[in-house]
């Protein structure tokens, strides 16, 4: 094999499956299958404002998918901050953001 | 034939003018310390932070062809046209899990297009030029497509239109010329700047029409009581013309579509740009979390074909192009001046994804195509010349591809893009995670997705055209109708996980992996990172 895999873990860092890791992985996992999960939302009652069900569940999971994508960004966040730690790498300045937008 | 309207293109023409000068100025803008260098022409000097990627990859993803033909599906069919709402939540967990290892690969290795990292991570000069020409293949159109975007504003707007064929396309000559003038000068950096203008005005716009219409038109109720009613006669063809929900088959359809266009998304040539052009691994991920802002105008717009329909447009219009429906839409309800401020939000929208992508293109060529078969010593400046005129061409093919065939062709051609460039997805991603498939696997299943899909494709017929009709036909064995690309995309895969072990077993050459585990980690900041051969200098 030419590579290793690439969660083969370094000696003393965490496990390449970690809680944090596991809890994003599902954050993700979540949005994906309310979406393709097709017959659950295809009906028309109860209507919103005289949206359709169909159409207002749909346009809801916008926003709540972000929220579950943003959990996970944290949660990696947090899980990749760990493995700098234990691997020796020093800890990342503040994102170089502000004031060039 | 309309009339002119004279405020409303008075006020599309001003927002046009200030767009140019900004397209212009932005070459002084985050000024260049090498302006030779390909990555800064070609990817703004690769430090955008999240909000200039935020508004740079909104302003690229959802283009104005979304805006029109969005909302034009939801027109003509219901609700099987607003599978691009799912489509869009989809996208970003999906992504969120391999971009951010392509962005780290690419900055340490100085990679600049996808076919860059295929490239250097299975040594395959076959599969990094596979990659290359069908993102460059399937960007064609997609700019062809910006320009039906601008004119269906421009027919609405009554500019143009009569006359002979060169009158009648001036405007678009106008256009295209301007904008190929500034994205040959200020390269990644004025679609970047002028995207803050056109998302400004793309959600105005937005808020304004799904608050201000249903009003006028007695609420979101009375909307959905006139598209059911539309629906419920038969439409132009004989059969139903449309329905509010899925019919039975039509659920696997919209479920397939979703998931493959998701899955496609982020392999564009043109988005794969606008990541890597981002600071940080952090500003990447970031991204994934606030896109969806964008998702949700997307959502609200597919609406606004309900309201085209509450509001009568093209109705007893007999062969009515369901393109025109928001053009039309926005004209018939808003007042002049805010007519021209819809419509320079769909022009404008229309030039930012066509800079993009042109650029996006224009690099595919000049790294994977020029460098690597016919000047393999090309300069860094040599490089930053052939991209600039490699863009140029492909604008001005664009421009040839719209005026010489039909609308209907470079809608089924941008049909056919999707799922090309899904083909790509398995050497790219499984790459991102594994070595194990072999390069030449990998090149096969390419082969096999590509002709399955193109053949498959041919053979469907619609009403408007006889063949690359639509995107879905029934998958064999399943008994189910599903989107082809995602069914030659699971073709593709198969072919490559059964031939890895074949050619393993008989010694076939892996090819040289000049990754590292850790490449696929690094943060700015990091040594490698800061140590990182630039863009030209790679290899």
């Amino acid at each position: 094999m030419p590579s290793p895999s690439p969660h083969a873990p370094a000696a003393g860092a965490p496990p390449a499956v970690s809680a944090a890791r596991v809890l994003a992985g599902l954050c993700l996992l979540v949005p994906v299958v309310v979406m393709l999960w097709v017959p659950s939302y295809n009906r028309l009652a109860p209507a919103l404002g005289g949206i359709p069900f169909f159409y207002w569940y749909q346009l809801l999971w916008v926003p709540v998918s972000a929220l579950f994508t943003g959990t996970a960004y944290l949660l990696v966040r947090r899980d990749e901050a760990v493995r700098r730690a234990s691997a020796g790498v020093p800890v990342l300045p503040a994102p170089k953001d502000g004031g060039r937008a | 034939m309309r009339h002119a309207d004279g405020t409303a293109t008075a006020v599309f023409l001003l927002f046009f003018v200030l767009v140019t000068v900004m397209g212009f100025l932005a070459s002084r803008w985050r000024r260049a310390e090498d302006a030779a260098h390909l990555h800064e022409w070609g990817l703004g000097g690769r430090n955008f932070g999240t909000w200039v990627t935020w508004f740079l990859l909104g302003g690229d993803l959802y283009t104005a062809y979304t805006f029109v033909a969005v909302p034009a599906a939801v027109y003509a069919v219901g609700a099987a046209g607003f599978f691009a709402v799912p489509y869009t939540v989809i996208a970003y967990p999906l992504v969120f899990l391999f971009l951010p290892r392509l962005w780290s690969v690419s900055r340490v290795h100085g990679y600049v297009t996808p076919a860059d990292f295929v490239r250097g991570r299975y040594g395959s000069r076959g599969l990094s030029v596979a990659v290359a020409l069908t993102g460059i293949l399937a960007t064609m159109p997609y700019i062809a497509l910006q320009l039906v975007g601008i004119q269906a504003v421009l027919d609405t707007l009554g500019v143009g239109g009569s006359g002979n064929w060169f009158v009648r396309d001036l405007p678009l000559f106008v256009a295209f010329g301007v904008l190929a003038a500034y994205t040959y000068s200020a390269g990644l950096r004025a679609p970047a700047l002028i995207a803050f203008v056109k998302d400004a005005l793309v959600y105005v716009v937005i808020v304004v029409a799904v608050v201000y219409i249903p009003l006028r038109l007695g609420g979101y109720g009375s909307v959905f009581a006139a598209a059911a009613r539309k629906f419920a006669a038969p439409g132009p063809h004989g059969g139903p013309g449309g329905s509010l929900l899925l019919g039975a088959p039509g659920q696997w359809t919209y479920a397939t579509l979703a998931f493959g266009s998701a899955l496609a998304l982020f392999m564009y040539p043109h988005t794969v740009t606008g990541v890597l052009a981002s600071g940080s691994r952090g500003t990447v991920r970031r991204n994934m979390a606030i896109l969806p802002a964008y998702s949700l105008v997307l959502g609200l717009l597919a609406l606004l074909g309900f309201l085209a329909i509450a509001a009568g447009v093209g109705a007893g219009v007999p062969g009515f192009n369901s393109q025109l429906a928001v053009p039309q839409l926005f004209a018939q309800m808003f007042p002049s001046w805010f007519t021209g401020v819809a419509f320079a939000a769909i022009g404008i929208g229309a030039l930012v994804p066509a800079a993009i992508m042109s650029i996006a293109a224009a690099n595919l060529f000049t790294r994977n195509v020029y460098r690597e078969f016919l000047k393999p010593d090309a300069t860094p400046a040599e490089e930053t010349r052939v991209a600039k005129l490699a863009s140029l061409l492909v604008k001005v093919g664009a421009l040839a591809f719209v005026l010489v065939m039909d609308k209907q062709a470079a809608i089924n051609f941008q049909l056919l893009g999707g799922l090309w460039i899904l083909q790509t997805a398995l050497a790219l991603v499984a790459g991102l995670f594994t070595r194990w498939f072999h390069r030449w696997a990998l090149l096969a299943g390419w082969a096999v997705g590509m002709a399955y899909g193109t053949w498959t494709a041919w053979g469907i017929a619609s009403p408007a055209t006889k063949h690359f009709g639509g995107n879905s036909a029934e998958v064999p064995g399943l008994g189910e109708t599903g989107y082809v690309g995602l069914t030659a995309f699971v073709l593709n895969l198969a072919v490559a996980a059964v031939l890895t072990p074949a050619l393993r077993a008989l010694r076939a050459p892996e090819g040289a992996d000049e990754t590292a585990r850790a490449d696929y980690s690094a943060e700015a900041g990091d040594g490698t990172v800061e140590r990182a051969p630039q863009p030209a200098a790679a290899h």
